[in-house]
């Protein structure tokens, strides 16, 4: 170890320019990493029952009371409108927590590893986020599929495919939020503070029950889970307004922006 | 100090150069110079110490060499390269002090997840064997010993085969064992040829370890040679004595620093204190021809030296033990 031999050195043949040239490649997605992420997920325990066992199961507990299924709630009943509520409710605490996940891992160093690989840092909070709805939609399917196999909710047929598919696509709008509070707060545990706040933002926001009138409907307009909860109910028959694609759409600016600008600051070089 | 060229005399590019690398930090009492001036060029093949206290500048250095942060002044190049490039090209890796794993997937998937971040697939077994970890690779990270996770920060670091490892304090909180077989592992492997640059307060490690060592102190370098040549630093003896220079003859401090390997002569009250590479010259002298008593005779270690070296405010005797330091800095680094 002293005394390294001159034939030893690294080899001649693969002198530094050539080396620099043909693979200083920045890298994008990886399978394998986004494999990982999604066993990482079945794994946690924690993560399974926030994320596939408590949807259906609060709907199992508050949507299939017998008056419920009676009640009509626009073209189906009230057991429905629940069931796709929960669906909501799912699908925006798996991609709340799916994106904050990345504060724990920059507690742990890990996203300063990373930049010690060529992998790009907008691959990593892509496939992050990929996995995320991954087991969103599992979540969603689940949730739906114990409202379909129970026999109690009804709706349009094409309520059962649009109301899921739009509460997935919907919670996309909550990865960023989750993002940008994972980035933003410096917590390991930050879902011990998020899932308060999101239960009382789908409380806020209508997600549990109906508003009706009166201020508390009124401030309920501006919550970030009140669009997505009428848009999600709209194939019901609940009616569809563009104040709720206003509220969805200018939510979903405020936390991508929120994101990226938390995100390039944790990535710049200082 | 060896710096090993390709066997065919190429022109070679230095692993690593730093030129007047600075880099500031302002915190709430006012800038903080981390890294004040260090100049730096480390050849291919060599295995160098970054030795100093903690707070030296070490972990800002290596920093700065993987791109993480950028210097506030002064450049710096990995193989001639932006420390970027070098980090996409793989040809730079490191083992830091701590964190950067995910406690929830194994030993053996972390390693795969991390090939394939540098493009390579196949399987994780050699690596695992290489850092000596190829029996756990099933373990769940986060129930690793400490020893364990770093010789994984180490067999991740060697996926991209770099050409340059960087070693963060690699050993702080092992116990005995751990830390032996990491250095088996870091051996072995540099064996190699891989240059490999690693920070440590810890002396011996550097001694045992490195072909070179580039002591550190306030952001600074303090001293860089051979180990053997930082030792050569310590290798004086003191010897002190009481004597009452004014009771004695002509003047008796002139006459000892007249004397054979005399580096420095110092009153300290009653007590006469000599530095010299020649203790049995001084002894004689002032046994036999001073009434000096009470003589004592001690020898400097390489610990003193570092201590001395490094510490954050020199008083006057540490200065002067400092003194030949920067003779074998000039020497090394021209």
């Amino acid at each position: 170890m002293s005394t390294l031999a001159p034939s030893s050195a690294p080899s001649p043949a693969r002198p530094a320019a050539t080396r620099i040239g043909a693979s200083a490649v920045r890298r994008g997605l990886s399978a394998t990493y986004l494999r990982l992420e999604l066993r990482r997920f079945f794994r946690n325990r924690r993560t399974l029952i926030f994320s596939l066992v408590m949807p259906p199961a609060f709907f199992l507990i508050f949507g299939t009371a017998s008056d419920y299924t009676t009640q009509k709630a626009g073209n189906g009943n009230v057991t429905a409108w629940i069931l796709v509520s929960m669906a909501l409710y799912g699908a925006l605490l798996t991609a709340t927590s799916g994106g904050a996940s990345v504060s724990v891992e920059r507690a742990q160093g890990w996203t300063r590893q990373l930049r010690l690989t060529p992998l790009r840092p907008w691959a990593y909070v892509v496939t992050k986020v990929t996995a995320t709805m991954a087991l969103g939609a599992v979540s969603v399917l689940i949730t739906v599929g114990v409202g379909l196999a129970l026999g109690k909710a009804h709706m349009p047929f094409y309520a059962w495919i649009l109301a899921p598919l739009i509460a997935w696509a919907g919670s996309l709008v909550f990865a960023a939020f989750g993002l940008f509070m994972g980035y933003l707060l410096p917590s390991e545990n930050v879902m011990q503070i998020l899932g308060p706040v999101l239960a009382l933002l789908s409380f806020a926001g209508g997600l549990f029950f109906p508003l009706g009138d009166g201020w508390f409907a009124d401030v309920a307009k501006l919550m970030p889970t009140y669009g997505l909860a009428e848009l999600t109910r709209a194939p019901l028959g609940d009616g569809f307004s563009w104040l709720a694609v206003l509220n969805v759409v200018v939510w979903a600016v405020v936390f991508s922006l929120g994101a990226a600008w938390r995100f390039r600051k944790d990535t710049a070089r200082v | 100090m060896t710096t090993p060229q390709g066997p065919r005399s190429l022109p070679t590019t230095p692993a690593l150069a730093l030129h007047g690398l600075h880099k500031q930090f302002s915190s709430p009492s006012g800038a903080v110079r981390a890294v004040n001036g260090i100049d730096l060029t480390i050849m291919p093949g060599e295995v160098v110490a970054f030795l100093g206290p903690n707070g030296a500048g070490k972990t800002t250095t290596i920093d700065m060499v993987l791109g993480l942060s950028r210097p506030s002044s002064g450049t710096l190049e990995v193989f001639g390269h932006s420390p970027e490039d070098a980090i996409a090209a793989g040809r730079v890796a490191a083992v830091m002090q701590t964190g950067g794993l995910l406690r929830d997937i194994t030993v053996a998937e972390t390693v795969e997840l991390t090939a394939s971040l540098f493009g390579r697939s196949g399987s994780p077994t050699p690596y695992l064997e290489r850092a000596g970890i190829g029996d756990i690779a099933d373990r769940m990270v986060g129930k690793c010993s400490g020893g364990q996770q770093q010789r994984l920060r180490f067999a991740m670091a060697l996926v991209s085969e770099p050409d340059l490892l960087l070693l963060d304090e690699p050993t702080t909180g092992m116990d005995v064992e751990g830390r032996r077989e990491f250095w088996a592992a870091i051996r072995q492997d540099a064996a190699r040829g891989r240059t490999v640059v690693f920070a440590t307060h810890y002396l011996e490690e550097a001694d045992a370890y490195a072909d070179r060592i580039v002591l550190v102190s306030q952001g600074r370098i303090v001293a860089d040679g051979s180990s053997a040549e930082i030792k050569n630093l310590a290798s004086g003896r003191t010897v002190t004595a009481l004597l009452d220079a004014e009771a004695e003859p002509g003047n008796v401090l002139d006459a000892i620093r007249t004397l054979d390997g005399v580096d420095t002569v110092e009153e300290r009250g009653s007590r006469i204190i000599v530095r010299t590479s020649d203790s049995d010259t001084v002894a004689r002298y002032l046994l036999t021809r001073t009434k000096a008593r009470d003589l004592e005779v001690t020898a400097e270690n390489l610990e003193e030296a570092f201590v001395a070296l490094t510490s954050a405010h020199p008083s006057a005797d540490v200065a002067d033990a400092a003194a030949p330091a920067v003779t074998v800095t000039e020497g090394a680094l021209r």
